[in-house]
């Protein structure tokens, strides 16, 4: 039923489709435009062509900048992918007081990673708790100063992401989880199945589509991660810039009025391309057998026509030689 | 709870005031065994030990007066003599009060405006029918593949070449209205019959009285959980402020909490006062209005 004028929606819609053009599609293009600039606040830019990129495989702190973000992935994944199933597994049962747990669980992740990082910061400090707790059990004779060397500073953030982490993906496992059939793992039971085969041959299964997701929005969360390192470093990025991330690298050359903003946006379209794989990938995954039999089916219905055609052919070129 | 000895555990009627754990000879495989149950509580207390302590530790560190070691192994939480001196002193050593009170401003214009034009977007989104909709689809969407991160510094020239820069005007601006917050009001209008649409077009309602009166009513708990995660997103923001706002009188309690922590740093307990101020609206929040949260998780992949 039509029951509006034709520009209603449209007046709806107008902030909506306004706010996407100014404040996302065109920085995206002028971010693109811009990295084959050597732009720079106060000064007309020029265009540079590819010297922005081929500078940026020279630059040292690129390259730092790349390796923090790749071991932040490669150990992001693995520990936020399955921990938050366990922990899903561990609160999906009805026994008492177990929604105050899930609640609990869910903290850190409202609280802000500035916040949290502060925090971190006191118990990762030479005297701080983590210190006098190894010192205590006889692990370490002389504090260790975590947050002062290349990759202990690292893996502190990670520690933190992961931590601050748990309880988001254990909600979206917890829905997943509620999408599982009853009737497999009784069945699964029934046939002799115990606790953890069944987990293996029923749950995983069960939750694998979301659990390819939730791995793709981790990798790509944590090639994004900026305030935890900035707050544990002062914002300095570690011993020398070493622990620097990409998006700190971004922020840091584009900043102040001597901002190298052509450079910072060459960065930001090498961090726009490596964030865009892992969700095509899972887009691949999810939908590519569908567009494959799509494809073959397409493929088939030509070969079948022509098949079709060239039989006619044939029998013309049959009725026509008799 | 009282039990009678004529009551039988497995009479379907007493189902209800079984014991939460499976007995012996019970065939339902989804309750679990005492033993089980027990491993199962230790487990989650861990957990709730490492989800807690950084907070617990934080507020002990905060109310303990000078004199007391901060730093002792294994921690005393209960501080001897509980003062809040450094409540004090964090808001005589930086203006933390006006940066929470900008924190506050931006959160609550960020909720307003996404519920706001969220709900009308996802209104003629997915109730009414009008050409190019496809489009409209899918530049919502395509801005659900481009981090933030990457338009950092053009959004910036963007924010400037308005005249925002640093201004809390500029850190609302670019959040005002989120693609995903008009998507989640899409997939809320979505759930409405037509049917009843139609009927209050036969009555006479016009667009607004529809939305107003006939939708409204039916999305409210998902225009909650959109106000949630704005106002978190906004108060949690750290990145976006750091880059707008150059004057420190200007910060917004992120970025000022972290140049407490960098400048005055010395004194722990007087950057874990400043901490606690920043978390307590997020805790009353969050223990106030939790299911919403949850939902919000399950709706579709928000990001906290």
């Amino acid at each position: 039923m039509r029951a509006n004028r034709w520009f209603t929606p449209w007046l709806l819609l107008g902030p909506a489709i306004i706010w996407v053009l100014v404040f996302s599609i065109w920085p995206f293009l002028n971010t693109v435009v811009l990295a084959f600039t050597n732009a720079r606040p106060l000064q007309a830019a020029q265009f540079v062509g590819g010297d922005n990129f081929v500078r940026l495989f020279g630059d040292d702190r690129f390259v730092y900048a790349l390796q923090t973000c790749a071991v932040y992935v490669v150990v992001c994944i693995p520990l936020l992918t399955f921990l938050p199933l366990l922990i899903a597994l561990l609160v999906n049962s009805r026994i008492p007081g177990i929604g105050f747990f899930r609640t609990t669980f869910y903290f850190p992740v409202v609280a802000s990673a500035v916040v949290v990082a502060i925090i971190w910061k006191w118990l990762f400090d030479s005297s701080g708790v983590v210190n006098e707790a190894l010192a205590w059990m006889g692990l370490l004779d002389r504090p260790y100063a975590f947050l002062v060397h290349r990759w202990s500073l690292t893996f502190c953030a990670i520690g933190l992401t992961v931590w601050k982490g748990l309880g988001y993906y254990m909600v979206v496992y917890l829905a997943a989880l509620g999408n599982v059939s009853h009737e497999l793992h009784e069945a699964a039971a029934l046939d002799g199945a115990g606790r953890w085969s069944r987990f293996w041959v029923v749950t995983v299964p069960g939750v694998r589509g979301g659990m390819l997701l939730i791995a793709a929005l981790i990798g790509v969360s944590a090639m994004r991660v900026f305030s935890e390192i900035y707050v544990l470093s002062n914002g300095t990025g570690g011993p020398g810039g070493q622990s620097m991330t990409v998006v700190m690298m971004i922020q840091a050359v584009g900043k102040g009025l001597n901002g190298q903003l052509g450079y910072a946006s060459a960065i930001s379209v090498i961090l726009f391309l490596v964030t865009l794989w892992p969700l095509l990938l899972v887009a691949l995954v999810n939908w590519g057998p569908q567009l494959g039999a799509m494809r073959r089916q397409q493929r088939a219905s030509v070969e079948a026509n022509r098949l079709l055609k060239r039989g006619q052919a044939a029998r013309r070129q049959v009725v026509t030689t008799r | 709870m009282t039990r009678t000895p004529t009551d039988s555990s497995s009479s379907p009627t007493m189902r209800l005031f079984n014991r939460p754990w499976r007995q012996r000879g019970s065939s339902d495989m989804f309750k679990p065994t005492m033993s089980v149950m027990i491993l199962q509580y230790v487990l989650l207390v861990v957990l709730l030990l490492i989800t807690v302590f950084p907070f617990v530790w934080q507020l002990s560190t905060s109310l303990k007066g000078a004199g007391e070691d901060i730093y002792v192994f294994p921690p005393r939480l209960i501080p001897q003599a509980p003062t809040l001196e450094h409540y004090a002193t964090v808001a005589r050593t930086i203006p933390i009060l006006s940066y929470a009170w900008h924190s506050a401003l931006v959160a609550a214009a960020q909720v307003v405006s996404n519920v706001v034009l969220a709900t009308m977007g996802g209104y003629a989104l997915a109730l009414m029918r009008f050409r190019g909709k496809a489009i409209v689809m899918g530049l919502l969407l395509s801005t659900m593949l481009l981090p933030g991160e990457v338009t950092l510094t053009s959004q910036y020239l963007t924010v400037k070449a308005l005249g925002f820069q640093n201004s809390l005007v500029g850190v609302f601006l670019p959040g005002a209205v989120g693609a995903m917050n008009v998507l989640l009001m899409w997939t809320a209008c979505r759930m409405m019959p037509e049917s009843i649409l139609d009927a209050a077009v036969i009555d006479g309602a016009n667009a607004w009285q529809r939305l107003r009166y006939v939708v409204w009513p039916n999305i409210r708990g998902m225009a909650s959980v959109v106000a949630l995660f704005s106002f978190i997103g906004a108060w949690d923001d750290f990145l976006w402020p750091l880059v707008v706002l150059s004057e420190p009188a200007k910060y917004t309690l992120t970025v000022g909490m972290q140049y407490l922590s960098s400048n005055f740093g010395s004194n722990p307990r007087v950057v874990a006062a400043g901490t606690m101020i920043s978390l307590i609206p997020i805790i009353i929040l969050f223990a106030a209005f939790q299911r919403f949260f949850f939902q919000g998780v399950q709706e579709g992949g928000v990001k906290g």
